[in-house]
């Protein structure tokens, strides 16, 4: 629940400007963009993600090394379910080609 | 320093520790408190209390939000899902913690459909599918996860979502900080403050503490050099007699937080006159709940809440640990009848957990020391 995870901004719904497709290590989940809406993101940007919001925009170096920082703490695992869970059923979930 | 090869800068580090060294006075004794879990996970992970001189102790404040949370505001949650045809949602660092009749976790194994979700607005597709049910999602967490269910109940609110109800148990960062400072057997000289919690709130909110209480503050990263240099940051103002708020950790925390974030807080939450705090008692202010607009989706009002008020297992020194006023291991029963797979108090559930944390890193390496030199 307190885990900050980046991710990868690859598509944002035409429908629903709060709603973008993001990756995380190979991982797609829809995620919640309406806590940025005074600075939105767009494809390509990187995100810290909490519970499925994202929270802030970050820069890839910075994405990385917050990657890194949760397989140092042990807390990797945790980020990669914690972001397997989001959207429950309705999930895409291929690997990066 | 077995974590140290694993550390980003080796060398940077090397400095870093240096550099405090030089900075500290022999002379003085500095306790730091690190506000937030994470950082006490990360500080026992890295071993950093090995890297430091002795003279500077890190104290582990009250930022873990499952481990504030009083057993009664569980048993009350658990009770209102106890009802027919309600689901029980919450994130899964809710599901062990022990309620006066069990966990969450129990609670399913006993019948009780509980549901884990990993995010507040999973728990509204919970309810979409399941329409004949209602769906209680049990929020909790300081003012990194507060703005995601503000969002999640505009949302519930503008759809008309009826089976759908939230049970607040969000806390504020700056209030618990407060009530520590005002602790008569308490002495800090400074705080490394949280990171994430400050994406949202930014810096401006811990002002007072330098500015009232004189204590300098800096915002800090996760990683083990972020952390040295948030204490870098602190000595040096310590040592020029200044207090004030720094921001170590800008690569992710605006001075003025996230604006989007707290007009969505604003709009859903309003403060409660008070909230208990497990270990540290009521704190005014410190806490919040849904406003009268969003009475429909309050489970509070939805439901007659028992209102339960539990006292922690006299022998579980919880409190005492919290503020810092004792370490984990002075607690008469840490190890023995409180250990991670079967906690007693709240410190013990969460990897953030002050108990957890010093359990899972200190005590272990410490037993394994002690098997590896008997059978030598």
């Amino acid at each position: 629940m307190c885990l900050a995870i980046p991710g990868k901004i690859i598509e944002i719904s035409s429908e629903n400007a709060n709603l973008a497709l993001v990756d995380v290590v190979g991982l797609r989940r829809h995620v919640d963009l309406g806590l940025l809406e005074d600075d939105r993101p767009h494809p390509g940007d990187w995100v810290l993600i909490h519970v499925g919001y994202a929270m802030s925009k970050i820069s890839e170096q910075d994405a990385a090394e917050q990657m890194r920082t949760l397989e140092m703490l042990g807390e990797s695992e945790a980020a990669m379910q914690e972001v397997q869970g989001y959207g429950l059923e309705d999930v895409v979930n291929k690997p990066l080609t | 320093m077995k974590y140290v090869d694993e550390f980003r800068s080796p060398e940077l580090i090397g400095k870093t520790a240096e550099e405090i060294r030089r900075l500290a006075d022999p002379h003085r004794h500095y306790r730091l408190m690190e506000v937030c879990g994470g950082h006490t996970h990360a500080i026992y992970r890295f071993g950093l209390k090995d890297i430091l001189p002795a003279n500077i102790e890190l104290i582990h404040g009250p930022g873990c939000p499952v481990c504030v949370l009083p057993m009664g505001r569980i048993d009350d949650g658990l009770s209102i899902a106890a009802r027919a045809g309600v689901i029980f949602a919450a994130f899964g660092d809710m599901m062990r913690v022990p309620g006066t009749q069990g966990s969450p976790l129990e609670h399913k194994a006993r019948g009780m459909d509980v549901r884990i979700v990993y995010s507040p607005s999973d728990a509204i597709k919970l309810a979409k599918a399941n329409p004949q049910k209602h769906v209680m999602f049990f929020a909790i967490g300081f003012e990194t996860t507060a703005p995601s269910t503000a969002l999640t109940l505009q949302r519930a609110r503008k759809e008309g979502l009826r089976n759908f109800s939230v049970f607040c148990n969000h806390v504020t960062i700056i209030p618990a900080i407060r009530a520590i400072l005002d602790s008569p057997d308490m002495r800090l000289d400074g705080f490394i403050g949280p990171g994430h919690v400050s994406t949202v709130i930014g810096c401006r909110p811990y002002e007072w503490i330098a500015q009232n209480e004189n204590k300098p503050i800096v915002v800090s990263g996760f990683e083990p050099l972020d952390l040295l240099q948030s204490i870098v940051m602190l000595l040096r103002q310590l040592r020029a007699g200044e207090a004030k708020v720094e921001n170590q950790y800008k690569r992710v925390v605006p001075w003025e937080g996230n604006r989007a974030a707290l007009r969505a807080m604003a709009d859903v939450f309003q403060l409660r006159p008070y909230f208990e705090w497990r270990g540290l008692g009521f704190i005014s202010q410190s806490a919040l709940r849904l406003r009268e607009e969003y009475s429909e989706w309050d489970a509070e009002k939805r439901f007659d809440v028992p209102g339960i008020r539990v006292t922690d297992p006299k022998a579980a020194q919880c409190g005492e640990v919290l503020k810092g006023v004792l370490k984990p291991a002075q607690c008469k029963l840490f190890g023995n009848e409180c250990t991670p797979e079967r906690p007693v108090g709240a410190l013990m559930v969460s990897s953030e957990g002050s108990c957890a944390a010093y359990y899972n890193y200190e005590h272990r390496k410490a037993a394994l020391v002690t098997s590896i030199s008997a059978s030598v």
